[in-house]
Parts: C-alpha cells; sequence; structure tokens
C-alpha cells in the first residue's frame, strides 16, 4: 500500500508540490490528473528518488517501508516502478543485458536466486510475444533510436519484466497513436491483481478508457483538490480543468 | 616528418627584420618601450621554424628567402587596385602597403576613428605570438576603431593595397584595434587586394564588450606572390557575439590565425572560412577558440577547395577551461581535392577540461562525388559547369551564414571569377 | 565460458580497493648494476649469449640514443628520468628458459595464482589441459621482467609450423628470421625509447608464422614488472608469411611501488600476401596511488607494416593502467588493399596521463583503415587521443574512418583530442568525428530506477560506451576487459 501524507517537495527554491495527501491500496489503479505545471511529474520523480528534488516535508510510505530515505535502487527492489515520460536512451548498452541486470540486481536485493540467461530470454520472449513486439527490440541498445511509441511500449516491457508491486506511470499515453496506446494498456492491466498497484499519470482522459482506474484524483498547483470514481475523468473532459480549478480555490 | 629546415634562412631573415627595427627605431611612433620588447622576444626566438607544432604544415623558408624593404611614401593613385575593391555603400579606410591614405578614404560618423600610427590594443601581446612580436616591432600604421555604448555603426570597410611599383618586394605590417562598448554593433569588412610581392602581416585585436556584436567580414584576394600572414585576437564579454567569415583567395604562402577567447558568459564566436587555392598556393587557416566562461557557444566551418598543386592547411582548436560548463563547440573542416598533385592537412583539436560540454569536431577529405557528377552530367550539365556546381554547393554551407548582402554579393563574385581563371 | 565466470568472480573478489595486482613476488634476482654504458650492454649481450651482428646492432642503437632528445610533444608531464638510476638487466636466479613447468619457481607459478588473470593461461601454466572443447586452447608467454620464464604448447606449434618462443631463443634458433625482420618495422633510430629499448632489450615473444597457417590457438604473453628500480624493455617481433594467420593478446601487471618504473617495449609485426594479424592489449600495469605518487611510465612503440598485398593488421586496446601512458600501435599499409585498424579504450583516473592513438600511413592503392578510440577521464588525469592519417601520392582510392569519442567523469579532469589528417591523393577518402560527453544524470537515473547501484550504472554506460571497440577483443579478453573497465572506474562518480 502506498501512503503519501502532506508531501512537500521543491526544485530549488521553488515550491512545487505543498501538501499532498494519497492513499493507493494494494490491488488498486489510481488515476492522477492535472494541468500542466501541476506537480504531477514532480510527484512521480519524488516516489522514485530522482536527484535534484527536495522534499521539504510530509512522508511517502510502501508497504510501511519510508521510500523517501531510500536510494533509486532500493526502491526499484521493494517494488516500485517509474515509467518514464520521457525513457533514456543508453547508447552502447543492450536492451536484453540492461534488463537482465536490472533483474537480477532487484532479486539479489530481496535475497532471491537470479536468473540466467536462457530462462530470461525465455521470459523475455513470453512477455515480448504478448505486448506484440519484435524480437529484436531485445538486441537493440537501451531506447537508442526508438520511435516515441517504441520507447513508451519498451517501458511497458520492463515493467513486466521487472514485475513492480507499484507501478507508476508518468503520462505513458503522450505521443501514442491508438494502437499503441491499447498496447500499453493491456500491459498494465495484465498486470492488475491482488498484489499489483499502479498510480497512472495522465493530462487527457483517453488513457483512462482502456486502464480503468478505482480512484481519480486531481492534481492542482501542488495539491489533490479533488477525488472521486473513474466518472471524475469524464467530467473533467467534458468541463475542463478550469472549472474544476475554480470550484476548488 | 618534414625535412629540417635550415634554421640559417629563417634566422637570417629575422635578422633583417631587427635591423630594419634598429634602423627605424628613432622614427617610429608612439611607444618605443612595447617595441623594444618585442625585438628582444624575437632576437631570442625567431620567426616560426617547423619544429614548432604549431607550424607544423607551414614553413616560412621561402618567406625567409626574400629581401624584404621599407615600403615607399605612398604618392601614386593606385587606381586598378582601388578599381578591384567591390563598391559598397558605406565608409571605408583605405591602408596602401600599410600606410593609412586620407585621400582615398572616407571616414565613418557613427564610430570614432584614430589613424596616423599604430593601434596596438590590449589583446595581442608580443610574447604570445611571434609574428605579432615581428608586428609589434615594425608597426608603423593602423585603424584604432571604437565604437561606443549601444551604438549601432552599420559597415566600415577597412582596405588594404599591396604595391611593388617599382619591382621590390616591400613588407608592411598594420597593427589595428577594434572596441565595441556594451551593446554596440559593428560589420567590419576587410578587402585586401594587391600586386607583386610583399610580406601583408597585419594584427588586429577585436574587444566586444557585453551584448556586443561585430560582425568580421574578410575577403583575401591578395597577390598570387605575396607572403600573407595576419593575426586576429578578439575578446568576447558576456553575452557578446564575435561572428567571423574568411574568404581566402589570394597570396603565395598566407596564414590567418585567430584567437577567440569566450570571456563572458553565453558569448558566441563564429569562426568560418573558405579556401580556393590553385597552382602553387599554400593557405593556412589556423583557430584557437577558449571558452572561459559557462554557457558559450563556438562554431567553426571551414572549407577548401585545392586545384593545382596548392596546400590546404586547417588547424583549429577549442579549448574548454574548468570553469566553462554547459560550453556548445562545434568545428567542421571539409576539404575538396580538384587535382591529383594538391595535398591538405587537418588538424581538428579538442582540450576539454570540464565536464558538461557538448563539443564535436568533424573533418572529411576527398574529391568530387562522381555519382552526383555523372548525375548532372546525364542532365545535360557540361562536365566544368556540373563540377563548379557541386564546388559551389559545397562551399555554400560556410557562406551560407553571411547575412550582409553586399558582402555576400562581392563573395560570390569573387569566387565566379576564381573559378573562371581556373577553367581557363 | 565457466573460465569467464570464475574469473569475473576472481576479479570481483579482487576489487576491494586500490591496485589488486600489486604485490611483489619474492624472488632472488639476478640483477645487473643500475646504469647505462656500453658494458651494460655488453654484458646483457653475453648474458643471452648473443651473435656479433646484434651486439653491434644494440651498440649502434645506444650511440643513436646519445645523440636524441627525449620527445615532448605528447601531452604528458613527469619529472626528468634517471636513465642512470635504473637497473636495465634483471633475471630470476634460476637458469632462464625452464624446460619444463617443474623447473619454473614454484614464487612464479603463485605470482600467476595471485594476477588473477588469465585463469585458464594459468592453468595451462600448472599444466592442466582444459577437456577438449571447454575452451579455446592459448598458448603463453611469460615475461617476468627482462626474461620469459615459460612458453607452453610449443611442441602443438610446431606441428604446423608456427614458432612461439621467447626472442632470446629466436635469436639462438632463429637467427636468420630475427636478423632479417628485427628494426626493420621500428628502426633502431626510429625514436628515443625504440632506440633506448633496442640497445638493453633482453627479452619478448617472438613468433613466426610460416605459409598458408592458420595458427591453431590463440598466442598469449604476459609481461610483467617485478624488481625495484628496473626499466622493462620487451621486444616483440610478429611474422606471419602468405596468408597466415595469428590472433596474439598480451597482459601486463606490476607491483605497487611508491617509485616509478620505466617500461619501454618495442613491438613488431610484419604481414606478407594476405596475412592477418589481431593484436590485442589489455594494459593494466600499476597506475600509482590516488596522489599520482608511483606507477609505471609506459613509452612503448608498437608499428605493423602491411607488406603484403590484402594483408590486414588490427590492434585492439584497453588500456586502464600505468602511471603515463604514451603509445601509438601504427600501421604501415604498404601492400596494396592491405587493411589497418586500431580500437582503443583508454581509461584514466587520478592522477594517470595517456596520450594514445594511432598511425596509419597508407602508401599501397585502396588501402583502407578503421580507428575508433573511446577515452574516458576521471579524476584528475588527462586522457589525451592522438592520432594520424597520413595518405601518400600513389594510394589511390583509400579510405580512412575515425571515431574519438570521449567521456568525462567529474570536473577536474581533461579530455583531449588531436588527429593529424594529411591527404596527397584526390581519390582518398577521409573521415573524422570526435564527440565529448559525459555520464548524464539521467542516464544514471534511469538505471538505478531500474534496480542498478550507482557503481553498476556507471559500469553499465561506460561498457555500453566502449562496446564497438570492446567487441573486437578476442572472448576470454573481452569479459576481463569489461570488469576491468568497471573496476578501474570505481568511485569516480558520486
Amino acid at each position: 500500500m502506498l501512503e503519501i501524507k502532506n508531501l512537500e517537495a521543491a526544485i530549488g527554491d521553488k515550491a512545487i508540490l505543498r501538501g499532498i495527501d494519497l492513499v493507493v491500496p494494494k490491488g488498486e489503479v489510481h488515476a492522477i490528473m492535472g494541468p500542466n505545471g501541476s506537480g504531477k511529474s514532480t510527484l512521480s520523480y519524488v516516489l522514485s528518488g530522482r536527484p535534484g528534488y527536495d522534499v521539504t516535508g510530509g512522508t511517502a510510505t510502501f508497504d510501511g517501508h519510508d521510500l523517501l530515505s531510500m536510494e533509486p535502487e532500493e526502491r526499484a527492489a521493494l517494488g516500485v516502478f517509474l515509467a518514464f515520460q520521457y525513457p533514456v536512451e543508453l547508447p552502447g548498452v543492450g536492451n536484453a543485458n540492461f534488463l537482465r541486470t536490472a533483474l537480477n540486481a532487484q532479486k539479489r536485493a530481496r535475497g532471491e536466486a537470479e536468473i540466467d540467461a536462457p530462462g530470461f530470454l525465455k521470459l523475455a520472449r513470453a512477455e515480448m510475444k504478448r505486448l506484440s513486439m519484435p524480437d529484436d527490440m531485445l538486441k537493440r541498445n537501451v531506447n537508442v533510436g526508438f520511435s516515441g511509441g517504441e520507447k513508451k511500449r519498451n517501458e511497458v516491457l520492463q515493467m513486466a519484466i521487472l514485475k513492480p508491486k507499484l507501478a507508476i506511470l508518468d503520462e505513458t499515453d503522450s505521443g501514442l497513436d491508438i494502437d499503441a496506446l491499447k498496447i500499453v494498456a493491456d500491459g498494465v492491466n495484465s498486470q492488475r491483481g491482488p498484489d499489483f498497484s499502479a498510480v497512472v499519470i495522465t493530462h487527457y482522459q483517453r488513457l483512462l478508457d482502456y486502464i480503468v482506474p478505482d480512484r481519480v484524483h486531481v492534481l492542482s498547483a501542488g495539491r489533490i483538490i479533488r477525488s472521486g470514481g473513474p466518472e471524475l475523468a469524464l467530467e473533467l473532459e467534458a468541463n475542463g480543468y478550469a472549472a474544476i480549478v475554480a470550484e476548488a480555490a | 616528418m618534414s625535412a629540417a629546415l635550415k634554421p640559417t634562412a629563417l634566422q637570417s631573415s629575422a635578422l633583417a627584420f631587427l635591423s630594419r627595427f634598429e634602423g627605424l627605431r628613432a622614427r617610429l611612433p608612439g611607444d618605443v618601450a612595447i617595441r623594444d620588447e618585442a625585438a628582444g622576444i624575437l632576437r631570442s626566438t625567431g620567426l616560426p621554424g617547423p619544429r614548432e607544432e604549431a607550424w607544423r604544415y607551414t614553413h616560412l623558408r621561402s618567406l625567409a628567402e626574400v629581401e624584404f624593404n621599407e615600403p615607399l611614401t605612398p604618392v601614386a593613385d593606385c587606381a586598378d587596385l582601388l578599381s578591384r575593391i567591390p563598391d559598397f555603400d558605406a565608409p571605408r579606410l583605405i591602408f596602401v602597403d600599410g600606410r593609412f591614405r586620407d585621400d582615398l578614404s572616407t571616414v565613418p560618423s557613427l564610430a570614432a576613428v584614430r589613424v596616423g600610427g599604430p593601434a596596438f590594443g590590449a589583446l595581442a601581446q608580443p610574447a604570445s605570438e611571434k609574428l605579432v612580436a615581428l608586428n609589434t616591432m615594425l608597426a608603423e600604421d593602423g585603424a584604432d576603431i571604437s565604437v561606443p555604448a549601444g551604438v549601432d555603426a552599420g559597415t566600415v570597410v577597412l582596405v588594404s593595397l599591396g604595391t611593388d611599383l617599382h619591382g621590390r618586394a616591400v613588407a608592411f605590417h598594420p597593427r589595428h584595434n577594434i572596441s565595441l562598448g556594451k551593446g554596440a554593433k559593428l560589420t567590419l569588412v576587410e578587402i585586401a587586394v594587391g600586386d607583386g610581392v610583399y610580406l601583408h602581416n597585419p594584427v588586429l585585436s577585436v574587444a566586444v564588450s557585453p551584448e556586443a556584436t561585430m560582425t568580421h567580414l574578410r575577403i583575401q584576394d591578395e597577390s598570387r606572390s605575396a607572403f600573407v600572414l595576419s593575426t586576429v585576437y578578439a575578446d568576447v564579454g558576456e553575452g557578446g557575439t564575435y561572428d567571423s567569415f574568411l574568404l581566402a583567395l589570394g597570396g603565395k604562402l598566407t596564414r590567418a590565425e585567430i584567437h577567440a577567447r569566450l570571456g563572458g558568459p553565453n558569448a558566441i564566436a563564429h569562426l568560418n572560412a573558405a579556401q580556393l587555392l590553385a597552382d602553387h598556393q599554400h593557405a593556412d587557416f589556423t583557430t584557437i577558440v577558449s571558452h572561459d566562461a559557462p554557457n558559450c557557444a563556438s562554431r567553426q566551418t571551414v572549407k577548401t577547395v585545392l586545384s593545382g598543386k596548392s596546400r590546404g592547411v586547417f588547424q583549429g582548436k577549442i579549448e574548454v577551461a574548468r570553469v566553462a560548463q554547459k560550453t556548445d563547440g562545434y568545428q567542421m573542416n571539409q576539404a575538396l581535392l580538384l587535382s591529383p598533385d594538391c595535398e591538405m592537412d587537418s588538424k581538428p583539436q579538442l582540450e576539454i577540461y570540464a565536464d558538461d560540454v557538448k563539443c564535436s569536431h568533424g573533418a572529411t577529405v576527398g574529391e568530387l562525388d562522381a555519382e552526383q557528377l555523372f548525375y548532372l552530367r546525364s542532365r545535360g550539365v557540361p562536365a566544368a559547369e556540373a563540377r563548379m556546381m557541386l564546388v559551389r554547393a559545397f562551399l555554400d554551407e560556410a557562406l551560407e551564414p553571411i547575412t550582409h548582402e553586399a558582402t555576400r554579393t562581392a563573395m560570390e563574385h569573387a569566387i565566379a571569377l576564381w573559378w573562371e581563371r581556373q577553367a581557363a | 565460458m565457466a573460465a569467464d565466470v570464475e574469473t569475473i568472480d576472481t576479479v570481483n573478489a579482487l576489487a576491494e580497493g586500490g591496485y589488486k595486482w600489486g604485490f611483489s613476488t619474492d624472488i632472488e634476482m639476478d640483477l645487473a648494476p643500475k646504469g647505462l654504458n656500453e658494458d651494460i650492454i655488453r654484458l646483457i649481450s653475453s648474458r643471452k649469449n648473443e651473435p656479433e651482428w646484434l651486439l653491434e646492432w644494440r651498440l649502434k642503437s645506444y650511440a643513436a640514443w646519445l645523440t636524441m632528445e627525449e620527445p615532448d610533444w605528447a601531452m604528458v608531464n613527469h619529472p626528468p628520468i634517471d636513465y642512470q638510476d635504473l637497473h636495465y638487466y634483471a633475471a630470476p636466479k634460476k637458469k632462464p628458459g625452464p624446460k619444463s613447468l617443474d623447473e619454473v619457481d614454484p614464487e612464479l607459478l603463485k605470482m600467476y595464482e595471485k594476477l588473477g588473470i588469465p585463469l585458464k593461461e594459468r592453468a595451462i601454466l600448472a599444466g592442466v589441459e582444459l577437456p577438449e572443447g571447454e575452451a579455446p586452447q592459448v598458448a603463453v608467454d611469460a615475461v617476468f621482467d627482462s626474461v620469459s620464464v615459460a612458453t607452453t604448447f610449443r611442441s602443438t606449434l610446431a606441428k604446423s609450423g608456427v614458432i612461439f618462443c621467447p626472442i632470446s631463443e629466436a635469436v639462438q634458433d632463429h637467427p636468420e628470421l630475427v636478423r632479417k625482420y628485427l628494426g626493420s618495422v621500428v628502426p633502431a633510430g626510429d625514436n628515443y625509447f625504440a632506440a633506448l629499448n633496442s640497445a638493453v632489450f633482453t627479452d619478448g615473444s617472438f613468433v613466426f608464422i610460416p605459409k598458408g597457417v592458420r595458427c591453431p590457438m590463440e598466442l598469449s604473453t604476459y609481461f610483467r614488472i617485478n624488481a625495484r628500480n628496473t626499466g622493462q624493455f620487451e621486444r616483440t617481433l610478429i611474422i606471419v608469411e602468405d596468408g597466415g594467420h595469428v590472433s596474439y593478446l598480451e597482459g601486463c601487471t606490476a607491483p605497487q611501488r611508491d617509485e616509478n618504473q620505466l617500461h619501454a617495449a618495442v613491438v613488431e609485426l610484419v604481414a606478407m600476401d594476405d596475412a592477418t594479424i589481431k593484436y590485442s592489449t589489455v594494459q593494466n600495469w600499476y597506475p600509482g596511488d590516488v596522489n599520482g605518487v608511483g606507477g609505471i611510465y609506459n613509452f612503448v612503440t608498437k608499428r605493423g607494416a602491411c607488406r603484403g598485398a590484402r594483408s590486414k593488421i588490427s590492434w585492439t586496446q584497453v588500456e586502464t593502467g600505468s602511471a603515463i601512458t604514451w603509445k601509438y600501435p601504427s600501421c604501415i599499409l604498404q601492400g596494396d588493399d592491405s587493411v589497418g585498424e586500431f580500437y582503443s579504450v583508454a581509461v584514466t583516473t587520478n592522477h594517470q596521463q595517456a596520450d594514445t592513438g594511432t598511425k596509419m600511413i597508407h602508401i599501397g592503392r585502396n588501402t583502407r583503415s578503421t580507428i575508433v578510440a573511446k577515452g574516458i577521464s576521471a579524476g584528475k588525469s588527462n586522457n589525451t587521443y592522438r592520432g594520424l592519417v597520413r595518405v601518400l601520392p600513389k594510394a589511390e582510392g583509400a579510405r580512412n574512418f575515425t571515431q574519438c569519442d570521449s567521456l568525462l567523469i567529474g570536473n577536474q579532469c581533461g579530455a583531449h583530442t588531436v588527429p593529424y589528417i594529411e591527404s596527397r591523393n584526390a581519390t582518398a577518402k577521409l573521415e573524422h568525428e570526435a564527440t565529448t560527453s559525459k555520464i548524464s544524470d539521467d542516464q544514471l537515473f534511469y538505471c538505478r530506477s531500474r534496480g542498478l547501484s550507482q557503481e553498476d550504472a556507471v559500469g553499465m554506460i561506460v561498457n555500453g560506451f566502449c562496446r564497438d571497440v570492446l567487441k573486437e577483443l578476442p572472448m576470454e579478453f573481452a569479459v576481463e576487459a569489461q570488469k576491468l573497465l568497471a573496476v578501474s572506474l570505481e568511485g569516480s562518480v558520486g
């Protein structure tokens, strides 16, 4: 379970998150929506431990562990996965090598047995087939020369292989055509289960047609100003953010 | 490696310049102390030699073999040479054999100009380059141009005419200094032409204050028998720009050396050039860009076209100091070899001491693309014209940033003439 | 693959901080007195029982050296070297050139054990033959200070006509070959350090591959400097006749000492028609401590002559050691259609200085060369690529492609690129590209968010940066090299 209490964060002198309260129980998918600059991406980075963000107040725990005091790799080993809005290119680093190294580093940290190369390939191929990805994706360098859609699919492939307990999807839908969007949504939906929860960050309601959230939260100026069921997303789509922001003010 | 040069030729040449200095010393204008210092340096180090890394591709042997004389007092109207200067609708300062000619010049109104003696400036120091020492020792005249803060001084044309009216080789060492106040603007168009054998050894300092922009466009179309060794020192302050382009066509043995220092954040330097060489010409374009402040950008696109038995040299160095984080440095040198007997030597260098920088360079050397040539010919373009088209296309990238219409036109015209001369 | 995994584990186990190969081996040494003069050279020559022509060649080299000056053009700084304060001959007291491994000093065998690398080779040295097909066999020559102590698989190689032995033995057994080729690629007076080496070299490897023979196994030499105040001047000569093929590996270590030790080797390669030589180096001499005290001065001249048509010489190097590296493995592309390659990774940390690159001299028609150089600078180090591509007038259709990339880690180091591109043939096509970058915070965070530690992330990104070079290494070396890179850069980031 993810529990965020009064979380405040800043970049340098600029306060971005101004007191976020959010609980995502095990097995649930929550959507966070909000206008540009509301702090959506900052929230995802603070939860995953990106350097450069100062937590100035509040707490965030996952299954009782204090996330904010952990290194990024420790959070990953705990089961926190961030699907990047802009996946990073790693020239010369093969996708398969990268994924297997990451998977084994996490297994090692959790005291589990590592997976050997043939076992990994089998696992990866199976997941790729499910995500309709060509095999050569494994051979290519991590995200190098990938189209926007390929990069996002690669993020979903990583999620499928690393099997996180908490996935944070940071505008994974941006720049995707409808087919790619469906594949990404299928990837997330296939992970859904009692031990999987997700925070889906998005600007548009469109993705939520495919990943139906249990709860929807509206983020504005670093605070959650409204929460509700999936219907809230439709309301936002119909009326825009301005109405809700004005109403909350 | 290159054959060792007999040290005596360079030494005796240096001695000849030194003895000329001794003879002129009492008559030279301005502070004599700085000249004595320069003479001391030249006496102990001599002229640049091939054992020096910076001079490994350019040997001054042929220069050392010439006996140079003091220019005569210029009286001629120089009409013939003047006719080769394109007509700009701008004030022009004309120097003949390194001496200012009031009667031929028009003085700009928006910039302050002082002539009648060397404008040493503070940037070019005799100790830094031997050619600067030679210039400092013997400089007689030069233009001191300053543009007040906030003023756009428009275009000023600086002309050098080299003569050998009496068939005697002369040497002249003009010393110019340009300074731009904060936010000032100036386009300086330098045009050099000449006839016969002479040594033109100008040193030009450019101090660009913060937010100021200096555009420096140069057409070097000097005598094919001349030695042209020019040195530019540019220092650019915060947010300032030094934008320079050199078109080098003339000279027997030429070297254009530019030292550009980006001394304030967000400063910009463009050091672009095109060299067109034929016969036995030797042309060297050497640049040193020093990034001494963060967030500065430098760009160099240098194109060399070689024909005959000519030899082209490019040496470009980007230095990035530890403080110069976020530097953006780019350097591209491309050479096109049109004949089997020419030679290109290229040495693009990076010297980097800051980690968060984006620096790259590239160099290519090759001939015209046979496929492209064939394609054009198959569409009916005659071979010579097709070659010209491809050479022009090759040069275009370097010429493209030149927005000053009159200069651009003059350059295109000069290139067309050059090509006609080759084709003939 | 088992050996590779084991090797990794060993390297990991050794990777507990500092230089991992910095032990010295306690063996009784036969040391010549310090200093360099004709008498010392005569002593070396007589200890080696050399023929008169070789002594004369040495003395001529020495005379040339005396007239030369130490080169100063490289971007390296060091206090003046006192060439009279070095031993020019050091050999284990046991008689050199043991006939079998039983005769090898047990201390030496222990030393191989401590080296950690190369495990497979050590097993072979220790007389343990690996089962058929488990791994490619590697023949090893081990050079300890000045003397070659053990060469394995000689009889197997001899069956196919391959000669692989210490050069001192080749002088005795194949004088005609040595006399014909020694100094034919790197003349005695080529440069200051080559002249010094020619005067005082004591041992090294000799390889001869006869016409049409593909050497049945990798050949490998391990060089180690052990004695205090000793200069190591090994000389390697590899000759491959028409249609022959050889892959040669070289590894280097030295003990940890707080004075600088001089290493000035010369390597000469000769490839005749259709011959191929692949020469791989993993150089891990002691680099000095974090304050730049001690370490090896590595002033090496390596040059290959592609004498024959369609011959090929390929240099691959991974340079992580030495306080100073001054090294330009080169190819003289004389034969028509000959090919030269240079793949290099140079890592510098702390106060290390590396000035390394290559020379590709295109003489023959349609000669081709490829240069891929990756420099990684960290700490307070300086890392320079210096390379020359020269096309002579007769090299119609010559081609060169050069790619130089620098990676800076931290803002106290320097990365420099100094290419020389000289073309005297219009039909030649030369391309050079260079870039400079750093490991971005985004890349580090991305890897860490997937569960990799900071150090593993750096290792992975650096290995990715070097991929184009590492893939040129023979498999067993590549794995070691990858680990070596990661180990060398430990603690450089963060």
